[in-house]
């Protein structure tokens, strides 16, 4: 048996992968069951042992996208043979459809919202953290401080006082209210963390460009930002992830027009409560923006992690 | 191409005073060192030039224009970052043609340009390399390919070599006079390395804590150094300092040590009090008939020199010998002192007192 300081021997390796795989299962369980019963019928999505194997259907989906109505038979048979498959399905559950959801709209809702305010958090994180790291600010520390102090009580806690102004300025249930909201809440990490990585970019870079004929703006707009590109990128998925799952200012500011999907999704489940594959359906479509973000910029957001940790 | 001149520049960073009324020029088309130890004030005084820093106060001419506070992109110079500075998103050839972008030149020019420039510096074939894999004395060649495509009135130069290893380092610096004695440009190279001032520059300014301590040719200043922090701080050993208590008088030509005297050119200045006789190690010769005496402590063989370390009266010297001198630790011997190169220094004050030999030096710097 040789020893290395580098290699892990095989025993160990071993156990890693065996670690890592049941790390996997247990987070991905509850993210497969979800994907699961978006495919089940409401019987089997309540049935009891928990079935595992199940005929697929896609009517939870069908009744994520649509508003149906019960009908009698005089009134199924007065509307003829059904046109789609979707139709089909409907009129197995002696329904028809009365006209689209409205999943759509808070969908999108939580893409304007979320991508808004990410961009807006990013736009003002960057420019704050390149003068936090390179100009001679007064009171930077304390300033510094200040900024990371707002997060350290749950945003939920200033609620009342928000929806209060809110109400007062007309904010309430408006896009440009939620996107305001989300950057205050997220700019403070964005700050932090984009500092960090700004730091970490020789100012030799910027003096170059300075030197090469470009004016300050263009050194950080050519030359700064291709390189905190990771930091950025990193920072974006983590207040993109904030924005697009936050739930409790969203219950309370939004209602209608700009009600985003999280308070959205629950009430899907009807006044039986028993549609829990449109519930699942719903949540699953939901996590698809932020998973193909994420994977996207997987890359940099690995290397944003770990960035700085070692001094090359 | 062009002169630059620095007057009574000074930078204050706060309460710390980096740089204390510099004034000295560089004459176009000069080699120019700013020599110093580090936290001397020769970086800030190169980036002051260059614009990266605005001086406290002070004027500062690059070709009869002031330039002190003005940017550093309208200053139309050149600067080779330590650590190179090369835009890491970019290729080689990215990287060389940015300054010419900046001026909005045509594309088929640029391209022009940077071949022509790849050529002098040798690197045609790692154009379109990324700069990340690159070895030291490419990166090297490409910053300097940076510096001189866009034929800029001054190159300055931060420590350019600081980052090599040593064996290259010696190559590079030829590579770098050469170039420079191609392009006769302007080129002011910041060092704290006193043998690559001597090598290459054709003129050098030695600073100490903010201060210009001397200014002049590279063989002025080994010969007549105008303060003791000069003669310390340039040469390997430095100057021997003998110290003494006494007063010298204009037109002495020698003085007292150990009840011997010992000649030297004659002073135009006199002094008092606490003194110090300086004399380089390859001006001192061992002879047993020489009345100043000392004892042997120490010999370091360097190969076709070595130093030997005699301890005196007047506290230690060093002689460079030849190797084949034969010497003994522990031994009395005489020294001889070379009296053309002895040069007197205060020691109040850490001045050289002139001399006959070196007021030509010491009077225009």
């Amino acid at each position: 048996m040789s020893f290395s300081v580098t290699e892990p021997s095989p025993k160990t390796k071993w156990f890693a992968g065996v670690m890592v795989v049941g790390y996997a299962i247990v987070t991905l369980l509850p993210l497969i069951w979800i994907i699961a019963t978006g495919f089940k019928s409401p019987a089997d999505a309540i049935s009891y042992p928990p079935k595992v194997i199940f005929e697929p259907t896609l009517e939870g989906y069908v009744n994520l996208f649509t508003e149906r109505t019960r009908a009698t038979p005089e009134m199924l048979e007065a509307a003829g043979p059904p046109e789609t498959w979707y139709q089909e399905i409907v009129r197995g559950q002696d329904m028809v459809i009365s006209g689209p959801s409205r999943y759509g709209a808070r969908f999108l809702n939580s893409v304007i919202i979320g991508f808004g305010s990410t961009a807006l958090c990013m736009i003002l994180g960057t420019a704050a953290a390149y003068a936090f790291s390179r100009f001679r600010v007064p009171l930077k520390d304390d300033l510094l401080f200040f900024i990371l102090s707002t997060r350290m009580m749950p945003p939920i806690a200033v609620a009342i006082p928000i929806f209060l102004m809110f109400r007062q300025i007309g904010l309430n249930d408006t896009h440009l209210g939620m996107i305001l909201l989300y950057t205050a809440v997220n700019l403070s990490l964005s700050v932090w963390l984009l500092k960090g990585f700004i730091d970490e970019i020789p100012i030799e870079y910027e003096e170059a460009a300075l030197i090469d004929g470009y004016t300050r703006f263009q050194a950080f707009y050519k030359v700064v930002l291709p390189q905190a590109a990771t930091g950025i990128a990193s920072t974006a998925i983590f207040c993109l992830i904030f924005a697009w799952n936050e739930y409790a200012f969203a219950v309370l500011l939004t209602s209608g027009t700009a009600q985003t999907a999280p308070p959205f999704i629950p009430t899907i489940i009807g006044v039986g409560g028993k549609d829990w594959p449109a519930v699942a359906a719903g949540a699953t479509i939901f996590l698809v923006p932020v998973m193909i973000f994420t994977i996207l910029l997987r890359k940099h957001l690995l290397r944003g992690i770990t960035f700085g940790a070692v001094r090359k | 191409m062009a002169q630059i001149r620095i007057e009574n520049v000074r930078k204050d960073f706060g309460a710390f005073n980096a740089v204390r009324s510099s004034t000295f020029t560089i004459e176009d088309g000069e080699f120019f060192m700013l020599l110093g130890p580090s936290g001397c004030g020769k970086t800030t005084t190169l980036r002051m030039m260059a614009g990266l820093e605005l001086p406290t106060s002070g004027e500062i001419f690059i070709d009869g224009e002031e330039v002190g506070q003005k940017p550093a992109s309208q200053r139309d110079i050149a600067f080779v970052f330590q650590m190179f500075a090369l835009y890491p998103h970019m290729n080689v050839r990215g990287n060389i043609s940015y300054p010419l972008k900046s001026q909005g030149m045509a594309k088929a020019r640029i391209r022009q340009k940077v071949g022509e420039v790849a050529e002098i510096l040798g690197i045609t074939d790692i154009l379109d390399r990324p700069v990340g894999g690159l070895s030291g004395g490419d990166r090297q060649r490409v910053a300097l390919g940076r510096a001189i495509v866009r034929d800029p009135k001054a190159f300055f130069m931060d420590e350019p070599l600081g980052a090599l290893d040593a064996e290259f380092r010696e190559h590079m610096s030829e590579e770098l006079r050469a170039l420079h004695d191609r392009m006769g440009a302007t080129t002011v190279y910041v060092t704290h390395d006193q043998l690559e001032a001597m090598q290459m520059g054709d003129k050098i300014v030695v600073m100490n804590h903010g201060v210009v301590e001397q200014f002049g040719v590279p063989q002025d200043i080994y010969d007549w150094p105008a303060t003791k922090f000069v003669a310390r701080f340039i040469g390997d050993p430095p100057m021997n300092f003998l110290d003494f208590d006494g007063a010298v008088s204009p037109g002495d030509g020698a003085v007292m040590l150990a009840e011997t005297p010992v000649r030297m050119p004659d002073l135009v200045q006199g002094a008092r009090g606490s003194l110090a006789l300086g004399v380089r190690p390859e001006f001192v010769t061992l002879d047993d008939a020489a009345p100043l005496r000392g004892r042997i402590v120490a010999t370091e063989y360097l190969g076709t020199t070595q130093i030997v370390t005699v301890e005196t009266a007047h506290g230690r010297i060093k002689a460079r010998l030849p190797s084949a001198t034969a010497v003994r630790t522990g031994e009395t011997t005489g020294l001889r002192l070379d009296p053309r190169t002895i040069t007197l220094f205060d020691n109040a004050t850490g001045l050289a007192l002139h001399s006959r030999a070196n007021e030509g030096v010491l009077s225009h710097g």
